[in-house]
């Protein structure tokens, strides 16, 4: 199966590895990767922000850019549902661009769900030993259903424990632009979601989305926490250790 | 009631360095969040529920003047009188009128959040007409110099026993209380007689049931029965929304409400009141009014954000928001906090005179899960942000990022320029630690957590780096 991937603008600038290593994921379970160069941003913090043309640019953009595509996969359960749910709605005024965010929309998968419901991926590449909890990402978990398929991914890896922490499902602060305009709250959220995390006693925190990993590690640090590991699950899958 | 929506930043902050505040907070979730998710489970079909909930409050939307013509129609049949009040103002003055026709002097209140926002009980002081909050919380809010509630269900929960006990010594003139069964015995004792000398009750509405011109009242301390029993007038002060067609919708919306709200499978008290005392009844009041109002409602009909009218007003969003849970609801800054508050504050107040609300959500939509009427509020705090920003009440540098990421990122090599520049400048920043501890172009970030250091290269340029590499070796 031929896959386009949406690498996000987040892991282009901050952590390139996770795309790497959805590429390697997506390989392992025979499929192409496609990358297309022109990618830059889904225009999810304008929408959020309320910027409607800016938002409907991008999402444009992204449409053009994707549609030819069979399948689209993406390493963040937010901006995945960005173009799956949002894109029809940001275009609804626009019948050409709405009929094409829609024939797009069902075809994007966060990457997770993608390998464990569309291309039933069985043997992970990665071999990581250790324990880990999972944060449960809120617009992948609420929108899209993003829960099981994380945790059936890591089950097959025999050296992986799993410690659940309290409330998993918990929003941990970031909220896209809500971090920087609300620092204090943002981060104040951030310091219950580590401490739930720690509590667990976990080597590492794991998730889906890197802005709220971006958001966990930089609360963990600054609490003085220097040893506990934050990886996006496409890491931990594929991680040679 | 005034906003202080305007300070909501500052508020905030105090807030989050209060440490009784905290505190409650802290407990409070673990009660309203934990006790709610035990309740819903009784139901069978709760989701199933939430819908026909849902579908019923937008039936009565639909038609909003006919019902609220129905229950006009049968309440007037059963001896009361219907009044409608554009806003605060004339809620006022609709109850200083009927308190000088009864020659009222003293006003029993249950809750009534509509009161809060029409400032009423300053308007009956000043009519002299003297107003005495029955609720608990309330009353305690009201011996502190009319403080302001800080949750719609448990307005004092911001306060701590301590202080409490200090209000209820200097008020009361009795010694100091420290036990929480001798606090509430002394307020039962001192609002017992005021029960009984009021000359007029004055009551909220959770529904009107159109069908049959009653007023359902839900409560758990019992002074609402008083309030409306007891003295001879019984005021009604609601808003237009809250009617619904039957008595059967009222079933469906109490097996959601009190689970919603505090986690119980049904409150304390559940008075279905219709119409004025008859000749064979023991209690009631002779006179029966009811307030419907507007104050911003009716504008909502028909507009993209009539979803917000649905509202029960169990206060499951604010206990659910984890901005609530951190910063409590006196930081929003009117009557009702958390994700409704970011929503009604704007509504009812002006967009202007509330411009941090919609933005103070991360969007986690967990509010939008357990709402029994399934109201979109991240939805519709977004549509607040578009709002904001179409009629220019953004500040201009958040107009300018915004704008000036969304043009970089439309042009892809401009993007990969800016991006080449950007993550080195912030590898550098890091001066080869893993993460960075004030950034300038982001201090909001940086005031409670560090940033993490980029990788140093883009996925673009490795990316691309790497297929040069294939293509040179094959």
């Amino acid at each position: 199966m031929r896959v386009a991937l949406f690498v996000t603008c987040l892991v282009d600038l901050m952590r390139p590895r996770i795309g790497f290593a959805a590429i390697e994921l997506l390989e392992a379970a025979g499929c192409e990767v496609v990358v297309p160069e022109t990618q830059t941003c889904c225009g999810q913090p304008a929408w959020n922000s309320g910027d409607r043309a800016a938002a409907a640019a991008l999402a444009k953009k992204v449409i053009a850019e994707f549609e030819a595509y069979e399948t689209v996969v993406v390493p963040s359960g937010s901006c995945a549902d960005q173009i799956r749910n949002e894109y029809p709605g940001i275009l609804a005024d626009e019948p050409d661009w709405h009929g094409r965010a829609v024939a797009l929309a069902s075809r994007v998968y966060e990457l997770t769900d993608f390998l464990v419901n569309v291309v039933k991926l069985e043997a992970v590449p990665g071999n990581f030993a250790g324990s880990i909890t999972y944060h449960d990402s809120c617009t992948g978990l609420r929108s899209l259903g993003i829960k099981a398929q994380p945790r059936a991914l890591l089950a097959q890896l025999p050296g992986v424990e799993l410690r659940e922490m309290n409330a998993a499902e918990e929003c941990c602060g970031f909220g896209g632009t809500f971090s920087v305009k609300f620092g204090e709250i943002s981060a104040a959220i951030a310091e219950r979601k580590c401490t739930n995390a720690c509590a667990t006693g976990a080597a590492a925190i794991v998730g889906g989305d890197l802005g709220c990993l971006l958001n966990i590690e930089g609360k963990l640090r600054r609490m003085g926490d220097e040893t506990t590991r934050v990886l996006h699950v496409a890491e931990v899958l594929t991680a040679k250790e | 009631m005034e906003s202080r929506s305007r300070r909501f930043k500052s508020n905030a902050l105090a807030a989050l360095a209060n440490p009784v505040l905290q505190g409650n907070l802290k407990m409070a979730k673990g009660k309203f969040v934990d006790k709610r998710a035990i309740a819903i489970k009784e139901i069978d079909d709760f989701e199933g529920t939430r819908e026909a909930a849902k579908n019923l409050r937008n039936r009565v939307l639909e038609n909003l003047d006919l019902w609220l013509e129905k229950f006009e129609e049968n309440a007037t049949a059963r001896g009361a009188t219907v009044l409608w009040a554009k806003d605060g103002a004339e809620i006022c003055r609709h109850v200083v009128e009927i308190g000088k026709r009864h020659g009222v002097k003293k006003a029993a209140k249950s809750k009534s959040m509509l009161s809060e926002e029409a400032g009423l009980n300053h308007a009956l002081t000043a009519a002299g007409i003297q107003p005495v909050e029955t609720d608990l919380g309330e009353y305690i809010l009201q011996i502190n110099d009319n403080e302001p509630p800080s949750h719609i269900i448990a307005p004092v929960m911001h306060k701590g026993l301590d202080e409490v006990a200090d209000l209820f010594e200097k008020t009361h003139k009795t010694p100091r209380k420290t036990e929480i069964p001798a606090l509430t015995r002394e307020a039962r004792e001192v609002l017992r007689e005021h029960f009984l000398t009021a000359d007029m009750g004055i009551s909220g509405g959770n529904f009107l049931v159109a069908e049959t011109g009653s007023v359902a009242l839900v409560t758990n301390e019992g002074n609402g029965r008083m309030v409306t029993t007891l003295p001879k007038v019984h005021v009604v002060v609601t808003g237009i929304e809250k009617v619904i067609p039957t008595l059967e919708d009222l079933s469906t919306l109490m097996r959601l409400l009190p689970r919603s709200a505090t986690g119980q499978s049904i409150s304390n008290y559940v008075s279905v009141l219709t119409g004025v005392k008859q000749p064979d009844d023991h209690d009631g009041p002779e006179h029966l009014y009811f307030i419907l109002v507007d104050n911003g409602r009716a504008e909502l009909v028909g507009s993209e954000f009539q979803d917000m009218l649905r509202c029960i007003r169990c206060g499951a969003c604010m206990n659910h928001c984890p901005v609530y849970q951190t910063i409590g609801g006196h930081a929003y800054g009117w009557v009702y906090p958390g994700p409704m508050g970011s929503i009604l504050t704007p509504l009812y107040t002006g967009i202007e005179n509330a411009i941090d609300l919609p933005h103070a959500a991360t969007l986690c939509n967990q509010c939008g899960v357990v709402c029994p009427v399934k109201i979109p509020l991240p939805e519709l705090l977004r549509k607040l942000r578009e709002t904001q920003v179409e009629t220019h009440l953004r500040p201009w540098f958040e107009r300018l990022a915004l704008k000036g990421w969304a043009w970089v990122a439309s042009h892809p090599a401009l993007y990969g320029l800016g991006t080449w520049f950007g993550v080195r400048y912030l590898k550098w920043l890091a001066g080869g630690k893993a993460s960075i501890p004030v950034l300038g172009t982001a201090p909001g970030w940086t005031a409670g957590r560090d940033f993490p250091a980029p990788e140093g290269r883009t996925f673009r340029e490795q990316y691309a780096a790497m297929r040069a590499e294939r293509r040179k070796s094959s």
